[in-house]
């Protein structure tokens, strides 16, 4: 028997069915449309977020006081911290090869004012190399320029927020702005950064390093962010910091660093659990499908039982028969994965055209795991009834009218 | 070219078990006109099946062109009814969704057949039972006597040397089931092996070779 025979024959059986066949290609595609979209948005959101963090630069080591005893990394954000991370150990870190730019960090939160309007605000103190580390952009003047960390000089550069409301429609540039009771001038303003994870840069307003220490009266920095030289050599360059801080905090491993990748990988494992877990409820669905595929077909084999006997008289094998009930199986659960994917497709659209700021994709590899699951079920379901009508007795069911 | 030797075949139903053939030794040479005759439930279409290959006999030989074919395995079953054994029902077992034309195709397809020489072969056939003009039809436009001419289109469409009716015409009004009669003895006339199960004693009485069947038993 031909292979072309066999979906002929097997096409014909289906066509003589239309309700049956219209039936499973509706569970089957229901099954295939809930898979396609749920993976879609799983993975858009994992990849989503992934980006975010990304575009923050994949080789930023974040250096913070305190040694944190959970090995994930997360930052201690109470308690004690044992020894403060200073100025100079920042300037220590030079030392290390793998690293491609230093910025301390000092934050803190101060009242300002400029011609008369005044709000309350973050402040970071920083230097030069914070621009790089956090690939900040522009929109005007230049970023704090570059000189000796230890000196306070009275330059600021601000967020887009901060300009729309403290110099409303002026220029903001070389404007003096008054922070507590000290006047900085405005040398730089922010690109917006729309929304990013993490610290508003809008809404900041960044100084020298030095500056922000007097402001607040403190030696202590926040934290270190550190952009190593290359990816792979972040691994040395973290080594080299913990060694070097221990040697200026008397042999105390008193910090915690928190790389970019941690972070993301975090993030990428629970992300891709939980689509995984949501796609494989939906995933049910198929395997219900697929039961009704293989009801459907038992009870058409029951249906057909004469014909099977007939074939069988007329010369069919079991194999025969067997092909021939499989391909319908297949031939109906590859009809509705079709139209599931049709069916996902068009739903990820509505979404997309609902939502146009989530960016929604779905993955190549789930299609075709769709398509290839929705197959299986068919054939795996349409295995019993196919067996089912192989091993009629043809006599017993051609005595059957 | 069909040797049955001391063929039974016994069927269980529940605690009982039903003797529908016992003890059967025949031999049937190419060409014959055989009749089988004889009362409900006396094992005819036991008989029948046994020899078509449908049913397997509980003990004794079957020898069919001198090849013996109690040993065989289902499949193997199914290739030598395919080459050699038609088989007309009383009740057509046509498959309902198919055309005449198409019904008539389906053992070549089994079979393997290129398409360019089953289209030829099923026209011919059509042709010889005079349903030219009825290849499209379905078997719900079809009155009996075109659907078991449908079905002994089909069962010559493979050129067997051997073919089976059992109770061709017990389904049919007796004018159709003369045409039907007349169309099997055709065949036989042209060397088929023909063996026809009825309870029509003018049909049967017409068959050279009188096969009488009681209780499983052949009756002298
Ligand atoms: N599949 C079966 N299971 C049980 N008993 C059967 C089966 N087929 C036939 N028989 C029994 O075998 C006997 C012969 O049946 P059958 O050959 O059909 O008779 P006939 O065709 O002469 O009317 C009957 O008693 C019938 O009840
Ligand atoms: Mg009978």
């Amino acid at each position: 028997m031909f292979i072309k025979d066999t979906l002929t024959q097997a096409y014909g059986a289906i066509r003589a069915q239309r309700l049956r066949a219209a039936l499973i290609i509706l569970a089957m595609s229901i099954g295939v449309a809930s898979v396609t979209v749920l993976t879609a948005l799983g993975e858009s959101a994992r990849s989503y977020i992934v980006n975010e963090f990304e575009a923050l630069g994949t080789h930023l080591v974040i250096v913070l006081p305190g040694r944190s005893e959970t090995t994930g990394g997360h930052p201690p954000l109470f308690g004690e911290t044992p020894r403060d991370l200073t100025l100079d150990d920042a300037d220590a870190l030079f030392r290390s090869h793998h690293i491609a730019a230093i910025a301390p960090l000092t934050i803190g939160s101060a009242p300002v004012s400029a011609q008369g309007l005044e709000r309350e605000t973050n402040i970071f103190g920083s230097t030069h190399a914070l621009r790089r580390v956090r690939h900040l952009t522009m929109a005007q003047g230049s970023f704090l320029p570059e000189m000796d960390v230890d000196k306070a000089m009275p330059v600021c550069v601000i967020g887009q927020t901060i300009r729309e409301e403290l110099f409303v429609d002026q220029p903001a540039l070389g404007q003096w702005l008054r922070i507590n009771d000290r006047r900085f001038r405005v040398v730089g303003v922010l690109a917006s950064e729309g929304q990013s994870i993490g610290v508003d840069f809008d809404e900041m307003v960044i100084i020298p390093v030095a500056s922000a220490q007097a402001l607040f009266d403190t030696h202590s920095l926040f934290r270190i962010l550190i952009e190593t030289k290359s990816k792979e050599s972040m691994y040395k360059a973290i080594d080299e910091i913990k060694s070097i801080i221990k040697a200026r905090h008397e042999g105390e491993d008193d910090i915690t660093i928190i790389t970019q990748d941690s972070v993301v990988s975090t993030f990428d494992k629970i992300l891709t659990a939980l689509t995984l877990t949501v796609v494989s409820i939906a995933g049910i669905s198929l395997v219900v499908a697929g039961v009704l595929v293989m009801n459907v077909m038992l009870v058409s084999v029951t249906q057909r039982t004469a014909e099977v006997g007939l074939l069988k008289a007329l010369g069919a094998t079991k194999r025969q028969l067997h092909w021939l009930f499989l391909t319908e199986a297949a031939m109906l659960s590859l009809a509705g994965a079709l139209l599931g994917v049709l069916l996902g497709q068009v739903t990820i659209a509505t979404l997309e055209a609902v939502y146009p700021d989530f960016p929604i994709q779905s993955p190549g590899w789930a299609l075709l795991a769709a398509l290839g699951v929705s197959l299986f079920t068919g054939l795996v379901f349409g295995v019993l009834p196919a067996r089912k009508a192989a091993q009629l007795d043809p006599v017993a069911a051609l005595s059957k009218r | 070219m069909i040797q049955l030797e001391n063929i039974h075949r016994y069927f269980q139903v529940g605690e009982q078990s039903v003797h529908a053939l016992n003890d059967i030794t025949i031999a049937i040479n190419k060409g014959e006109y055989v009749s089988v005759m004889g009362p409900s439930g006396s094992g005819k279409s036991t008989l029948l099946n046994v020899i078509a290959l449908l049913d397997k006999p509980s003990s004794g030989r079957y020898l069919l062109n001198k090849l013996d074919v109690t040993q065989r395995t289902d499949d193997e079953l199914a290739k030598v009814r395919r080459e050699n054994i038609g088989f007309v029902f009383q009740f057509f077992h046509v498959i309902p969704r198919l055309t005449a034309a198409e019904n008539i195709e389906m053992p070549m397809i089994l079979a393997g057949i290129e398409v360019k020489e089953r289209k030829q072969r099923v026209a011919q056939a059509l042709a010889s039972v005079n349903l030219q003009d009825r290849a499209s039809h379905r078997p719900d436009q079809l009155s009996g006597g075109q659907l078991q001419r449908v079905a002994i289109a089909r069962a010559m469409i493979m050129q067997p040397e051997i073919l089976l009716a059992d109770e061709p015409t017990g389904n049919l009004d007796s004018k159709s089931g003369m045409e039907i009669i007349e169309l099997l003895e055709g065949l036989n006339q042209q060397g088929v092996t023909l063996m026809i199960i009825t309870h029509d004693q003018t049909v049967g009485n017409r068959a050279l070779r009188k096969i009488r069947i009681v209780d499983g038993q052949i009756a002298k």
